[in-house]
């Protein structure tokens, strides 16, 4: 993996540069060249996806289904790159001496798909209605740094302007924030902050269906469960202008189908090979597939409410020997055919800052004598009843979860010799439902897909004390301390290396036992060239080509 | 006839109503919030949360709930999903493409079955009965995800006599492969039936008559034999077609087909009660046409079944 | 039909030609021909002493001597010993603390480990012999409880009509409406049914949603034969309405019950598979031959052999029981008797 320091478009000024590392997505193991220039450039792509959850509103959109069409329909302050970089977008420039106050400027002349100007205004008010708590946002939490989002997302609120928010001018805004976070202007990418033009106000619910956006694409038709028909938007004046004629979003309810389509050549872009095609899809396809590697994870979760696992001597010990117990790479090698990364820490290697050999990391090894020797030295301080069973939850309808759980189970059964049993759960509802009301009675899998690329969005909304996803009611003082430290930093390096000593923390008490990165399997038909996947695993479609 | 006919349409509010309560409550006595699986995992805070219920009326008590239910319904108002959407264009858009899917099944199963249970019940123990009991058997024992993936990565993608997926519009052509899959357990059913039916009636007094009296041994099938063996027939496939519309989970996954197995499945598994119950709602209806349609095809098939 | 078989030269059975029950109050005077002028030919003489035998032993005695009856049955105890006595076919433990080395994943057949390994590195043979318990158990329980739930339900329905008809007939439309696997997925997430996953809560779940179907066909097949000239003969004898539906009517109404039950038997054990698929069938440390025909969807086109052994069982039960059921039938079915 290749890391570039180099901050690129985005124009900070001030004391803050930032700097994004990059990992270059659709280049780890290709073997052709996938960037011949040209093509036809008014070739409509079609692509899969699933059907938008809710309505396509950019604090509604938490899915990747909806998320993928918002990110090409609108456009934000920046935007990320292939490699993760922020790239500059509406943003003529994001100012701040402290971390706490930003001032914002909008490149002036922009404006909506229908004509009507992008302002300050389409900001602030978009970023206030998304925040309201009647307004029932699902993306409510992502303004919670700002001042006054408190008072607006208080139960039955009807506050709707918070306070941190302030409109200079047409084309300037300040934001305050409650705590000083240096990587608010990170977060600026992501599809809850894109602005909404005045219509949308009047009714959110119809705008929902028929949303006017800012990007590279306009939306120009929606069969639900069928298909979503993106139009290239000719306004859009921005860096991730499109190369092709159009994207026709064809709504899959199974992988395994969109594959046979990609095959016969009926679909262009597939984002996800199927697990029942892992191991053949490189012959199937020749050169056109792609093996790279995106910011998320794959973990266990034992939560320190069970008995013998609490925080402390004992349930540490026995996280650390559930850990070596595991032979990841064999898993990934077996399970996945190779199309996953053995994970080195908390976070993802395609984030600025990410570093494989924090002290502590070992116990990520597998080492089966070891892990035996950390489970009998738990067993000194209280006795595993030998016919104990140990559960690793998991959620059927997500594909490919039965298969490595289950390989899981069997190493902790081979190598701790205690009694693990894999424990299915119908849908991702009942689980969630246990796990967020604290009832597991074991394990869990549990996994973070980054919001915006960023080794904070890995830790602190995991494993801060109260956070929102914090499942396994992780509390340790030392380590939020690391993390607000790190927060408050002004140089953006100097802010990873105290993320990174907070994961030294993590190593010691593992509230969650990494497991691999995710890495993104994709492939496409003879009729596309020029496909590239990005630093969240998601396709460059505006890059995408016809032949 | 008529009266009955009448009759047995207006049963259907019972029917609607116990059918609709039943799953309600089921769906509402379902474990999980689904507000939370909304979420997806990422964090949601509480204000959030509490206006979300609200709005879906999830923190009213059961029969608060189906009761709001029932008077919307008066107005035609079948109620929102989470995704925003009436859930009537919901039932609009994947009813047609299922029935359809449902037909195409219906006939495959029924001239199939019948002809090839006609054929093995006539020829009994010799190669042909033989031949399709080992068919039906593959077919009961691999189940449909199987037997379906091979068929379309063999006719779709190697062959490439049909596209693997059916398209949006979902057209009767497109639609044969997939109705073939739904319909092979089932035609399984109706081969069996069809010939066990045969076997008992070849031997009848009737066929003895009518072959003495010089028929030709195509009428004395089509005619005698067939028409008195096609009472269990015509109930299976009659009791079949809601299994077919609600069911076809796996073949509408594996071809893409936007129908209501999978509206179904999805809201199941989200517990969007208000989806779930206007499908079964829908569903129940289907069945007590489809069965009031089997009764009068008895009266027809056997003189001496009569309704006042 | 018993009344039908009284002349029966075939079978050389004694006759049971008086029917027991009420008769008729009125005694009418028939003028019945001296014996010297129609003496007894060879082929109307019975023997009349002895206990006549009912329908069921006589089916039982051709029964007996039907080449697929015997091979049906040696394969159904086969299948019941495997079920009952797993230990005795594989020494593997498949449920052991190292039974299974993810290092063998999907390892073709070796020495001791014949049908290979699946893609967790279990031995496939062992999981299959260790799985007939939970499939089989699944199947003829659920299919028992179908044929006694359905078929009482739907020959109340189809035989005395009217409101019990309507009644029984609407409840399972309603039952109905919900599609097996859905209803299924439904019901088991109920807390009563998840928290105490076993055999039995998939045989109950599998009940609620299926006697619906076997009860619409066995109202089809009573409504058929309750206007059949036999029972409107045994009515007219003196028989009560229930004892002719019971002596008369369900016994030629088997033949399609049989048939879909028997193919039911098939498909009750592929959904429980698709139940376990889906989270919501057996507990996971419980093995069945559906949970291993699900599991190796994913590896179809790497590992086939997974998907056919378990396939190959389930199959040859099926089959089985299909056959049995077949020999069944034309054991009841005096006339498909006679022309064998």
């Amino acid at each position: 993996m290749r890391y570039s320091h180099a901050s690129k478009a985005l124009a900070l000024s001030g004391a803050l540069a930032l700097t994004l590392s990059a990992c270059g997505g659709g280049s780890s193991d290709k073997p052709a060249d996938n960037n011949a220039e040209g093509g036809n450039a008014s070739y409509v792509v079609t692509a899969n996806t699933t059907e938008p959850q809710n309505g396509l509103l950019p604090a509604n959109t938490n899915e990747v289904g909806g998320g993928r069409v918002m990110d090409l329909i609108f456009t934000g302050l920046v935007s990320y790159a292939a490699d993760g970089t922020t790239q500059n977008e509406l943003a003529e420039s994001i100012e701040t001496k402290d971390s706490k106050n930003y001032t914002i400027k909008l490149k002036k002349g922009q404006t909506f798909s229908d004509g009507s100007p992008v302002t300050s205004a389409s900001f602030v008010d978009a970023w206030n209605f998304g925040a309201a708590a009647k307004n029932a946002q699902l993306n409510s939490y992502f303004f919670e740094s700002i001042k006054g989002f408190d008072e607006v997302n208080a139960a039955k609120s009807t506050k709707d302007k918070m306070s941190g928010l302030k409109i200079v001018d047409d084309t300037t805004f300040t934001v305050e924030l409650s705590n000083p976070e240096s990587d608010f202007p990170l977060r600026l990418g992501y599809t809850a902050f894109m602005p909404l033009p005045e219509a949308a106000f009047k009714d959110p619910k119809a705008f929902g269906q028929k949303p006017i956006g800012n990007g590279p694409y306009k939306l120009t038709e929606w069969n639900h469960d069928v298909n979503l028909k993106l139009d290239v938007n000719d306004k859009y004046q921005g860096p991730r202008a499109a190369k092709n004629g159009g994207i026709d979003f064809k709504v899959y309810q199974s992988t395994e189908s969109a594959y046979n389509d990609v095959m016969s050549d009926t679909l262009d872009v597939l984002d996800q090979i199927p697990p029942n095609q892992l191991a053949s899809y490189q012959t199937d396809l020749g050169d056109r597939w792609v093996n790279s590697p995106y910011a998320g994870n794959a973990t266990i979760t034992i939560p320190g409410y069970l008995d013998h696992f609490k925080q402390g001597e004992e349930g540490n010990l026995r996280r650390a020997a559930i850990s070596r117990a595991i032979d990841r790479q064999l898993i990934i090698d077996k399970v996945y055919q190779g199309g996953k990364v053995k994970a080195e820490d908390f976070t993802a290697p395609v984030l600025e800052g990410y570093n494989k050999d924090i002290p502590g990391s070992d116990v990520l090894d597998f080492n089966a004598d070891e892990a035996k020797k950390l489970w009998a030295q738990a067993d000194e301080i209280s006795k595993w009843a030998s016919d104990a069973e140990f559960t690793v939850g998991y959620n059927v309808d997500g594909a490919g979860n039965k298969e490595y759980v289950e390989a899981v189970v069997n190493q902790l059964k081979n190598n701790l010799g205690i009694n693990a049993v894999a424990q299915p759960f119908s849908s991702f509802k009942e689980l969630r439902n246990k796990v967020t009301s604290h009832k597991m009675t074991g394990g869990f899998r549990t996994g973070w897909q980054a919001d915006y690329p960023s080794l904070y969005n890995f830790l602190g909304p995991l494993f801060g004390t109260g956070a929102g996803s914090n499942d396994g009611l992780y509390s340790s003082k030392e380590f939020d301390a690391k993390l607000s430290e790190g927060l408050a930093a002004t140089d953006p390096t100097e802010g990873a290396k105290i993320f990174n000593q907070a994961q030294e923390i993590l190593f010691k008490d593992l509230p969650a036992i990494p497991l691999w990165y995710q890495a993104v399997q994709g492939g496409w038909s003879n009729n596309v060239s020029n496909v590239h996947f990005g630093w969240n695993g998601v396709p460059l479609y505006n890059e995408i080509t016809g032949k | 006839m008529l009266s009955f006919t009448l009759k047995r349409i207006a049963q259907l509010i019972p029917v609607f109503i116990g059918a609709t309560l039943l799953v309600y409550f089921l769906v509402f006595a379902t474990p999980g919030d689904p507000i939370a699986a909304l979420s997806g995992g990422k964090p949601m805070s509480d204000a959030t949360r509490e206006a979300l219920t609200a709005q879906y009326n999830l923190d009213k008590p059961f029969w608060v709930q189906y009761g709001l239910y029932l008077k919307n319904l008066l107005t035609f108002d079948l109620g929102m999903s989470f995704s925003g959407q009436e859930v009537s264009d919901l039932l609009g858009r994947a009813f047609p493409v299922t029935a359809r899917l449902a037909v195409l099944a219906l006939l495959i199963e029924g001239i199939f079955g019948i002809l090839f249970g006609v054929i093995a019940g006539m020829r009994k123990g010799k190669l042909f009965d033989s031949t399709v009991l080992i068919a039906s058997l593959i077919v009961i024992a691999v189940p449909t995800f199987v037997l379906g993936f091979v068929l379309q990565f063999v006719i779709g993608v190697k062959l490439q006599w049909v596209k693997p997926t059916v398209s949006g519009a979902a057209t009767w052509g497109e639609l044969i492969l997939p109705a073939l899959v739904l319909g092979l357990v089932s035609l399984a059913y109706v081969i069996r039936l069809t010939r066990t039916s045969v076997i008992e009636n070849k031997t009848a007094d009737y066929v003895r008559t009518a072959t003495a009296k010089g028929l030709s041994r195509q009428r004395v099938i089509t005619v005698h034999i067939l028409r008195n063996s096609l009472i269990p027939v015509v109930t299976f496939l009659g009791a079949d077609l809601g299994s077919l519309m609600g069911g076809a989970i796996v073949t509408e996954g594996i071809f893409n087909v936007p129908g209501v197995g999978n509206l179904l499945y999805r809201a199941i598994l989200k517990g969007e009660t208000p989806t779930v119950v206007a499908v079964v709602g829908v569903l129940v209806i289907v069945f007590v046409l489809a069965n009031l349609i089997v009764d009068m095809l008895y009266a027809l098939l056997d003189p001496r079944i009569r309704y006042a | 039909m018993p009344e039908n078989q009284n002349n029966n030269p075939e079978a050389g059975l004694p006759i049971s030609s008086h029917r027991a029950g009420k008769v008729s109050k009125y005694k009418i005077e028939h003028y019945v021909a001296p014996l010297e002028e129609t003496p007894l030919q060879a082929v109307d003489s019975v023997k009349a002493a002895g206990k006549p035998l009912s329908m069921w032993a006589e089916a039982w005695r051709s029964l007996r001597k039907q080449p697929l009856f015997i091979i049906s049955g040696i394969l159904i105890l086969a299948v019941i010993v495997v079920a009952a006595f797993p230990h005795l076919f594989t020494s593997i433990d498949p449920t052991g603390k190292e039974a299974c080395q993810l290092e063998n994943s999907n390892e073709p057949g070796r020495a001791g480990h014949f049908m290979g390994f699946n893609l967790q590195g279990c031995d496939i043979y062992a999981r299959v012999i260790f799985g007939t318990r939970a499939s089989l158990m699944v199947g003829v329980m659920t299919t028992i409880v179908v044929i006694i739930l359905g078929g009482a339900i739907g020959a109340l329905a189809g035989f005395y009509g009217g409101w019990i008809d309507t009644v029984l007939a609407r409840l399972g439309d309603i039952f109905f409406a919900l599609p097996m696997i859905l209803g299924a997925i439904i019901v088991m997430q109920l807390p009563a049914f998840r928290d105490n996953k076993s055999v039995w809560t998939v045989i109950v779940t599998l009940s609620i949603f299926g006697w619906p179907q076997l009860a619409r066909i066995t109202r089809g097949a009573v409504i058929e034969a309750r206007n059949a000239d036999f029972v409107k003969a045994s009515r007219s004898l003196g028989l009560s309405k229930f004892k002719s539906l019971v002596r008369h009517v369900i016994p030629n109404s088997l033949a399609p019950i049989i048939v879909v039950a028997t193919v039911n038997l098939g498909v009750y054990i592929v959904a429980e598979a698709t139940l376990s698929f889906l989270g919501v069938g057996l507990p996971p440390d419980i093995m069945s031959w559906g949970n291993d025909i699900a599991s190796a969807q994913t590896q179809l086109r790497t590992n086939p052999m997974m998907l056919m052994w378990p396939a190959l069982f389930l199959s040859v039960t099926v089959l089985s029981f299909i056959m049995l059921g077949d020999a069944v039938r034309d054991a009841l079915d005096p006339k498909a008797r006679k022309g064998a």
